[in-house]
């Protein structure tokens, strides 16, 4: 749910990085962290276990610039991937305006990137969201790594609504930033059409 | 998008003068108003050296995961929150379903008081929110949005 402020000229905006465990959503909100300018962000914040497994979310306000005068910002979150964290991931969807979903390449993460994929359509529409309405973009992270499934695979298991798609490697910011441009884009675009 | 919040000016004034009211009233460190899904909307007090931005966040996120305890115990929702620090303490609760209220206290004051003050506040808040929900619904203008182009958008990450 987008917040217009219009007393202190800001537009408000959630994204959430779904995707299953372990496959760079963290990585994906720490690089953003370290590569943006300090008066452009805020503390990120990390509800994570001992073992840095995210636990409830990781949190990242960032703002993106200004649209006729009013500061656009965006808080970033990322859902623990883990299949038994599925009470938080519903949580974290509460009031979402965008949609990352994080896929990872390796082709034996096939399965748990479907069974993340399949759990983010039901949690929306639980919410009473439409993962075919809602801003959403796919990012399919660990593209180096040589266990990468071949991309057409995975655009037929992650993205039959062929949405944008980014190839990544969180790890070194490949694509990180145009995956967040894309998501971000598409959401203020959607407020203008709402409002 | 439906359900989205809107803040205007005169809103955001008598939101803010609630807060100040109830920082006086309640002997409070610090009182903040955020959205339940994790946005400032006012604070009052001492809140120079509070990241104000990461608490509203996981101060929505706390209420959030008390909200799914509750549903899973068949509870409507717990409305009210404390928690009880060496220097400092926090209460919240649930305002007209839709913000939450803060109260940041320290010996100065009691849970008694800040429970007591708060109620009061609570009306008040819910009074104007409820205000807040009405005009919002029937300001079809929204200017800025209606005047943002792609091309403003597409500027935004022209850097």
């Amino acid at each position: 749910m987008s917040f217009i402020n219009y007393a202190q000229r800001e537009i408000n905006c959630k994204i959430v990085y779904y995707g299953p465990g372990l496959c760079g959503k963290t990585t994906n909100l720490q690089y953003i962290y370290n590569k943006t300018n300090p008066e452009a962000k805020g503390k990120m914040i990390s509800l994570a276990t001992e073992t840095e497994r995210t636990l409830f979310f990781d949190f990242l306000p960032l703002s993106l610039g200004e649209i006729r005068g009013f500061r656009t910002r965006f808080h970033l979150y990322t859902v623990p991937g883990q299949v038994f964290y599925d009470a938080s991931r519903k949580l974290i969807l509460k009031g979402v305006d965008g949609v990352v979903f994080v896929a990872d390449s390796q082709i034996e993460r096939m399965e748990a990137n479907i069974e993340s994929y399949e759990n983010l359509r039901d949690n929306l529409q639980e919410q009473g969201y439409s993962l075919d309405k809602i801003p959403y973009v796919v990012q399919y992270n660990k593209r180096d790594l040589p266990n990468a499934a071949p991309l057409t695979e995975l655009e037929e298991v992650c993205n039959p609504r062929k949405v944008n798609s980014f190839e990544a490697v969180a790890t070194k910011g490949v694509g990180v930033f145009d995956t967040l441009k894309a998501v971000a884009k598409l959401v203020l675009t959607e407020l203008k059409r709402g409002g | 998008m439906t359900n989205q919040l809107v803040m205007y000016e005169e809103e955001l004034q008598q939101i803010n003068s609630v807060c100040e009211q109830l920082h006086r009233d309640s002997n409070a460190k610090a009182v903040l108003v955020i959205d339940k899904n994790g946005q400032a909307i006012a604070a009052a007090g001492e809140v120079e050296s509070l990241d104000v931005t990461s608490l509203s966040s996981l101060t929505a996120g706390n209420v959030a995961a008390t909200g799914g305890i509750a549903s899973l115990l068949a509870e409507k929702e717990f409305a009210g929150q404390f928690h009880e620090g060496e220097k400092t303490n926090v209460h919240l609760s649930i305002v007209a379903g839709r913000v939450i209220l803060v109260v940041l206290f320290d010996t100065r004051s009691s849970l008694g008081l800040v429970r007591l003050r708060v109620k009061k506040a609570s009306v008040e808040l819910a009074r104007i929110l409820d205000d807040l929900v009405r005009k919002s619904a029937s300001d079809k203008s929204q200017t800025i949005l209606a005047e943002i182009t792609d091309d403003d958008i597409d500027n935004l990450f022209n850097d």
